[in-house]
């Protein structure tokens, strides 16, 4: 029943490629998620795995490569990063609209210019609306988990959608941690075997895939599509709950900590919120009513639960580490924000975009910021919302 | 069995009628003769770039493709053709597949000449065991008729205009074919529409039946874009191949070999003359575009004669 080991992020995920044995891997490397390929590549030259291997000559390739493998009746895995992942861009749209559930271990990096290659979001939320589940891990074992419980979410004929698992670049991909790893049996019956209805190699009847859809069917089209990722949600909380059976670990759409009875709340994506978490920690040992969500799945995105959620809360700091240049906040606070709106008594919601290139976020700053969201709650005054924190010229200024 | 036109045209044809290409369109002429090349006891995936073809012959909810048929983009049919191989040869691997399938790519100029070349490139590298055939119409026509590299030097093309100033196209026609013999992959050949089609339908059927990756340019006229009469292409390609403005050659293994020579050269000007995108080259004064477009036939053609020696 599962093994205790150390491996990095991106050890943890080759290392779940390696229990699945998907049909085809295509892949380019870029950093941080190089190593991801580069281990998978020695499993196939050592005949550990019976995946074909296609070293392509560039993302798009790979993600173009992936899709036709799909399509053609194979399971089909790639990794990437940031710029990386932007060349695929034209193909993950491709690829979800054609219902294809090709696996991507997304290796969180800055979205380039200048070129960066440490962590934040900018790469996948850049790619929200491109159709693909986005299920983002804190630590070395949620990747891990995350990417095994991917394929049974994707290929779920109430689904039918790629899905991408999202890691922290150089934080999580290439630091080691303890993880437990399931046993390769196990593996192997929860992930299951990838038997699509239609696919082009079929003996019995062909199939085309990719048609040019004229504005007679692609509104339905893509309504299917918007239905599928609705239906996602579900099968997402029930293979968690059969992964609970197997492994004990417990997942969900997010994750709350302490949030009964919290009046200040932030809500995060990714390893930051190891950090967030102690901040509020040690706020609670000082008797602070304060509470950390801590979302899991952006995609599709939890509205109405993380409504639920904060119902009772005063005040809301929503952390994006991404920028969208929208001039009025990140990604995620526009869509935290969103779903508080319904509730009656609606807590007032801040934005701070933080960690963007690998920037530092450290216990402090989340003490601080919770510190603000006390003010907040007592002036009813939130000031500036959107803000940004740990950059040079100005600390988290109001 | 000797080859015999009539035979073939006998055998289950595998791209329908039906579909929204122009009458007279190389394309689909290119897509039939490469079928009819199939045994017909093979299956086949096709794959298609984003184009003229793919537009026409698989409008939601129709298809003319009798075999699988898959589309993904522009710039990705070599990729995405190397994808479903490489799908193939591992579900056959496990024993999910007993069938013989093979795997052919169509792309036009734009989606192989150009947006496409590297992904066509990387998947002839890798050695994927599938054809491309490029249906070559020598510009970007199904979005109107832009120039691509592979438009020839002074061709009227909407982004190449024949203007006051600047003539038509400045540059030469990129050699395709050469590039992909340079990658030293099993097969690559150059053909077009003549007579009876034999020498397509053997380059075609050697193309798909030699393992390892293929290419075939065909050169497959657009009456549109080129601006000729409909029913001139059998014509148009006879002179492409008897002025040797598009040459009949083959490289099997890295040995190039010369499949026609023309017993008496037909001046380019007897083709060009023949096609509304060459219709400034006879205006008065610009009698020098004739002279070198001549000399730049003759040049490549004496390249051609010494790799095939």
């Amino acid at each position: 029943m599962g093994k205790k080991d150390r491996l990095s992020g991106n050890e943890a995920i080759a290392y779940a490629m390696k229990q699945i044995n998907p049909d085809v891997m295509g892949a380019f490397p870029i950093t941080p998620s190089t190593e991801i390929p580069q281990y998978f590549a020695s499993y196939v030259a050592n005949g550990e795995v019976d995946t074909e291997f296609v070293a392509v000559e560039s993302e798009h390739s790979a993600m173009s490569t992936c899709y036709a493998a799909q399509a053609a009746g194979g399971r089909a895995v790639t990794a990437t990063s940031s710029a990386g992942m932007a060349l695929m861009w034209e193909m993950l749209y491709v690829t979800a609209s054609a219902r294809l559930p090709v696996t991507m271990a997304l290796v969180n990096r800055a979205l380039t210019g200048p070129i960066n290659i440490n962590n934040d979001h900018s790469d996948s939320m850049g790619a929200r609306d491109s159709g693909w589940i986005q299920i983002y891990s804190e630590t070395n074992q949620e990747a891990y988990d995350n990417y095994i419980q991917a394929m049974p979410i994707g290929e779920n004929k109430e689904v039918r959608l790629p899905v991408m698992v999202c890691q922290d670049g150089f934080i999580t991909s290439h630091a080691v941690e303890n993880i437990e790893l399931i046993d390769d049996e196990d593996v192997k019956s929860f992930v299951g075997e990838y038997n699509p209805e239609n696919y082009l190699l079929k003996k019995e009847n062909t199939l085309a895939v990719g048609p040019y859809d004229i504005s007679n069917y692609y509104m339905e089209h893509k309504k299917q599509q918007a239905e599928a990722m609705k239906n996602a949600k579900s099968v997402i909380l029930s293979t968690a709950k059969k992964f609970e059976e197997l492994t004990g670990r417990k997942y969900a759409l997010f994750e709350e900590y302490e949030m009964e009875d919290a009046e200040a709340a932030l809500v995060i994506i990714g390893s930051s919120a190891g950090t967030a978490r102690e901040a509020a920690r040690r706020l609670r040992q000082e008797g602070k009513k304060v509470g950390l969500i801590k979302i899991r799945v952006f995609r599709p995105f939890p509205m109405h639960e993380l409504a639920a959620a904060m119902s009772g809360v005063k005040a809301v700091a929503v952390m994006d580490k991404a920028e969208s240049f929208s001039a009025c906040g990140g990604p995620l606070f526009a869509e935290v924000r969103s779903a508080l709106y319904d509730l009656k008594n609606k807590p007032h919601v801040i934005n701070y975009v933080y960690g963007l290139g690998g920037r530092d976020i450290c216990v402090e700053h989340f003490e601080m910021i919770y510190g603000q969201l006390f003010e907040i709650a007592e002036t009813g005054n939130p000031g500036e919302v959107y803000r940004h924190i740990g950059q040079r010229e100005q600390e988290g200024g109001k | 069995m000797a080859y015999s036109l009539k035979q073939q045209l006998e055998k289950p044809e595998r791209f329908a009628g039906g579909h929204r290409l122009c009458a007279g369109c190389g394309a689909a002429i290119t897509v039939r003769g490469v079928l009819r090349a199939l045994k017909p006891e093979d299956k086949a995936v096709i794959t298609n770039a984003t184009g003229c073809l793919e537009v026409s012959s698989f409008l939601y909810p129709y298809t003319a493709w009798e075999d699988s048929y898959i589309h993904s983009a522009f710039e990705n049919a070599g990729a995405t053709a190397g994808g479903v191989e490489a799908a193939y040869r591992v579900l056959k691997r496990k024993g999910k597949i007993d069938e013989t399938f093979k795997f052919i790519a169509f792309g036009g100029d734009g989606g192989t000449y150009d947006i496409g070349l590297q992904s066509l490139s990387g998947a002839m590298e890798r050695g994927h065991d599938m054809v491309y055939v490029c249906y070559d119409n020598e510009a970007y026509m199904n979005t109107g008729i832009q120039r691509s590299s592979s438009t020839p030097k002074f061709a009227d093309a909407t982004t190449s205009p024949a203007g006051s100033v600047i003539q038509g196209k400045t540059q030469n026609k990129k050699d395709l074919t050469a590039i992909m013999a340079a990658h030293g992959i099993s097969y690559v050949a150059q053909t077009t529409f003549l007579g009876n089609f034999k020498d397509f339908h053997e380059k075609a059927e050697k193309a798909i039946y030699t393992e390892g990756p293929a290419f075939l340019n065909v050169m497959s006229p657009c009456p549109r874009g080129w601006r000729y009469e409909t029913e001139d292409i059998a014509e148009i390609c006879r002179l492409a191949v008897e002025s040797r403005v598009w040459p009949l050659f083959e490289v099997k293994d890295g040995v190039w070999k010369l499949n026609y020579e023309p017993k008496k050269w037909t001046p380019v000007e007897d083709y060009m003359k023949k096609q509304g995108r060459f219709k400034h080259l006879f205006k008065k004064d610009n009698e020098w575009m004739i002279e070198e477009a001549q000399k730049y036939v003759d040049e490549k053609w004496e390249a051609l004669l010494a790799k095939c020696k």
